[in-house]
């Protein structure tokens, strides 16, 4: 994964050496198909004010289109900024370009392990994992990953949190 | 009394039908008797009638037999019921599992773990402690998991609190002598089943202490007087509410429209008093002290519970204060632990100290987190209480005055610092909080960064626990500062967990 998006922001960045495993580009595919539903919804929510004759009808319908557009145009970028990598004791994951976070969890603290195929990404043989813990804000889930990646990283995470076994 | 953890199955309190809901029979009985007294006398005794009763009517055309049997019929299979689901609720209590197996029909067969309890409640209900009941809940992690036993007799309850925790410490089980010389069970050895010993025994229970002397050392207990707690009371959100609501009906009612006036008065009166003597009751006679097995809170005066975390159940803590206590300089202690969140009495049992001053909640703290303890973290909490940020020798890491424009105020409040295995966050200029989370508990570290925050060089750092009322999130730092500590914070946690051993907290003693 490259950090080819770093230039263009300021040095004020939030960063962390290293090498990131990313996810597959193919991922980008379903976010644009997420992306182009959420710029028609939000461009729907307005038609109703063009039927009905509002002065900010049309005004609102070009800005729903120029941020559902911006939305779609950021959508590789988006998937660029997915990364996670496998450190000595826990899982480091990161995402997001504007509002950016990154979550370390300890291998041991694994409950769960979940897999979750949507119809797009099905469709592009791709699968989610998702990291569960016994808090609910964890919230790891990497999506994207090739569904043998996805099984293999599950077995290697299950079989890391196994060795690592610690209370709660 | 036989030895409850024998790992043989064992049935409750033979009151339990009658505490569970039986009363609503005994209620009935008692109604249908006291109507049809008379009548009953007269079947037996057969009194010349007196006529002119609808009921009479009824009885000489001989349909009040009917109705007699439709209801001792219900009231038969009601006993009958209850009967079979007493017979059919057992308990065992293993070397490593406590199980439960209940209902008629659909049957439900409960087991637990012992190394993964996460604390043991007693409550009695003033109904039940008039029996000399209790009830006994183990809880584990996850949602309404706990493992319940109501009712046991109350010395039993007390016995068997003490057994389920010692086999969950890891401690093998003493000799049985040695144990029953060591119960600190307030059972006077004359009660041999005569009438007046087994009425002076429920006295004895009745007016005991909520915590027994012996149990633990009378210097870690503390207290709250009740002067104090009517006066948090007082002094809470709720009272501002009140007052405003109280100006605002009568500021209406004197303009005119009185009709607001009696429609609000009376109920809200009422409801305010019923919430104030709520809060009341349920925090007298509180108390928190250190036993052998963990922490003990216990609080109540008419209905009495108390809850005993072992060690290392704790997942956060926090200190805070709401702002109209700030004058007295009065704190109140809240944590996160697994196994309680979403329950109906959630407040009560996340809630450590009510109301205390800095001594007060000094020695809470230490005893909810050992490593608090020492003399020399005493600056430390005090720093982590009251403190702000520009002091030199401080142990906090503070938030650069550059974080201003998100924390108008508080950002000379908020700061974070290592302590041993725990990470403090203080926060807040007008509500001061202090959360502390032992890394042992970590679940997971954050790093955030926005738009704002990437413009003013600042992250914000979050330590994930289970959840709970205590947010451990540290919401302006230098984002090189932050980095390092996110870093520090995610190997401690791993560092910490692998060495933790609270889960089997006397394994090594014996």
């Amino acid at each position: 994964m490259s950090e080819s998006g770093e230039p263009v922001t300021a040095s004020n960045r939030l960063t962390f050496d290293g090498e990131w495993r990313g996810v597959s580009p193919k991922y980008v595919g379903v976010e644009l198909v997420s992306s182009a539903i959420g710029a028609l919804v939000l461009c729907g929510i307005t038609v109703p004010f063009i039927l009905l004759g509002a002065w900010f009808g049309w005004a609102a319908l070009a800005a729903a289109a120029v941020v559902g557009g911006l939305v779609l145009a950021f959508a590789p970028r988006r998937v660029r900024s997915i990364g996670y990598r496998l450190r000595d004791d826990d899982l480091e994951f990161r995402r997001g370009i504007m509002f950016h976070r990154v979550v370390s969890v300890p291998y041991g603290r694994m409950q769960l392990i979940d897999i979750n195929r949507g119809p797009v990404a099905r469709a592009l043989g791709l699968a989610e994992l998702k990291f569960v813990t016994a808090a609910a804000a964890t919230g790891v889930s990497i999506p994207g990953l090739v569904e043998a990646d996805a099984n293999r990283l599950r077995d290697e995470l299950v079989s890391l949190a196994e060795s690592r076994r610690v209370g709660l | 009394m036989n030895d409850l953890t024998d790992g043989e199955w064992h049935r409750l309190h033979p009151a339990t039908p009658l505490l569970r809901g039986g009363i609503i029979l005994i209620a009935v009985l008692g109604f249908v008797l006291s109507n049809f007294r008379e009548r009953l006398v007269e079947w037996v005794f057969g009194a010349p009638d007196l006529p002119g009763d609808p009921l009479q009517t009824a009885y000489e055309r001989g349909q009040i037999g009917w109705a007699a049997v439709i209801v001792a019929a219900v009231l038969i299979l009601g006993i009958v019921i209850f009967y079979a689901s007493w017979r059919m609720h057992t308990f065992r209590v293993g070397d490593d599992v406590v199980e439960v197996r209940s209902g008629i029909l659909f049957r439900t067969h409960r087991r637990a773990r012992l190394d993964r309890v996460q604390g043991v409640a007693i409550s009695r209900p003033l109904f039940a402690r008039i029996f000399g009941a209790a009830k006994l809940d183990v809880s584990v992690a996850g949602q309404d998991a706990k493992v319940q036993l109501s009712y046991l007799g109350s010395a039993e309850a007390d016995r068997l609190r003490r057994d389920v925790l010692q086999l969950a410490s890891g401690a093998r089980a003493q000799p049985q002598e040695e144990a029953a010389a060591s119960a600190p069970v307030p059972v006077s050895p004359a009660v041999t089943g005569a009438e007046s010993g087994v009425v002076n025994q429920r006295m004895r229970e009745f007016l005991a202490p909520e915590l027994d002397p012996d149990a633990a050392p009378p210097e870690s207990v503390v207290r709250i007087p009740p002067v104090r707690l009517i006066l948090s009371l007082v002094l809470s959100g709720f009272t501002v509410a009140l007052i405003v609501v109280a100006v605002f009906v009568l500021t209406t009612s004197l303009l005119g429209r009185r009709e607001f006036f009696f429609i609000l008065i009376i109920p809200g009166l009422a409801a305010a008093f019923g919430y104030y003597f709520n809060r009341f009751t349920k925090s007298l006679r509180y108390s928190i002290a250190a036993t052998p097995d963990g922490v003990r809170v216990g609080f109540g005066l008419l209905s009495t519970s108390n809850d005993t975390l072992p060690p290392g159940r704790i997942h956060a803590i926090e200190v805070s204060q709401p702002l109209l206590w700030r004058p007295v300089g009065w704190w109140m202690i809240r944590i996160n632990r697994a196994g309680a969140a979403g329950e109906s009495n959630a407040q009560t049992s996340t809630t450590m100290l009510p109301v205390g001053t800095v001594d007060d909640v000094r020695k809470v703290l230490g005893l909810l987190l050992p490593g608090l303890a020492g003399e020399q973290t005493r600056e430390l909490v005090l720093d982590g209480l009251v403190g702000r940020s520009g002091r030199v020798e401080s142990a906090f890491t503070d938030a650069p005055r550059r974080a201003w424009p998100l924390r108008p105020f508080s950002w000379r409040r908020t700061g974070y610092a290592r302590s041993g295995d725990a990470v403090l966050v203080r926060s807040g200029f007008l509500w001061r909080h202090l959360s502390v989370v032992p890394l042992a508990r970590v679940q997971s570290v954050r790093i955030t960064q926005g738009p704002v925050r990437r413009r003013l060089d600042l992250v914000e750092l979050t330590l994930q626990t289970v959840s709970g009322p205590v947010r451990a999130s540290v919401g302006v730092a230098d984002r090189a500062q932050g980095t390092a500590a996110f870093e520090e914070w995610s190997a401690g946690a791993v560092r910490a967990a692998a060495a933790d051993r609270s889960h089997r907290w006397a394994e090594g003693e014996r």
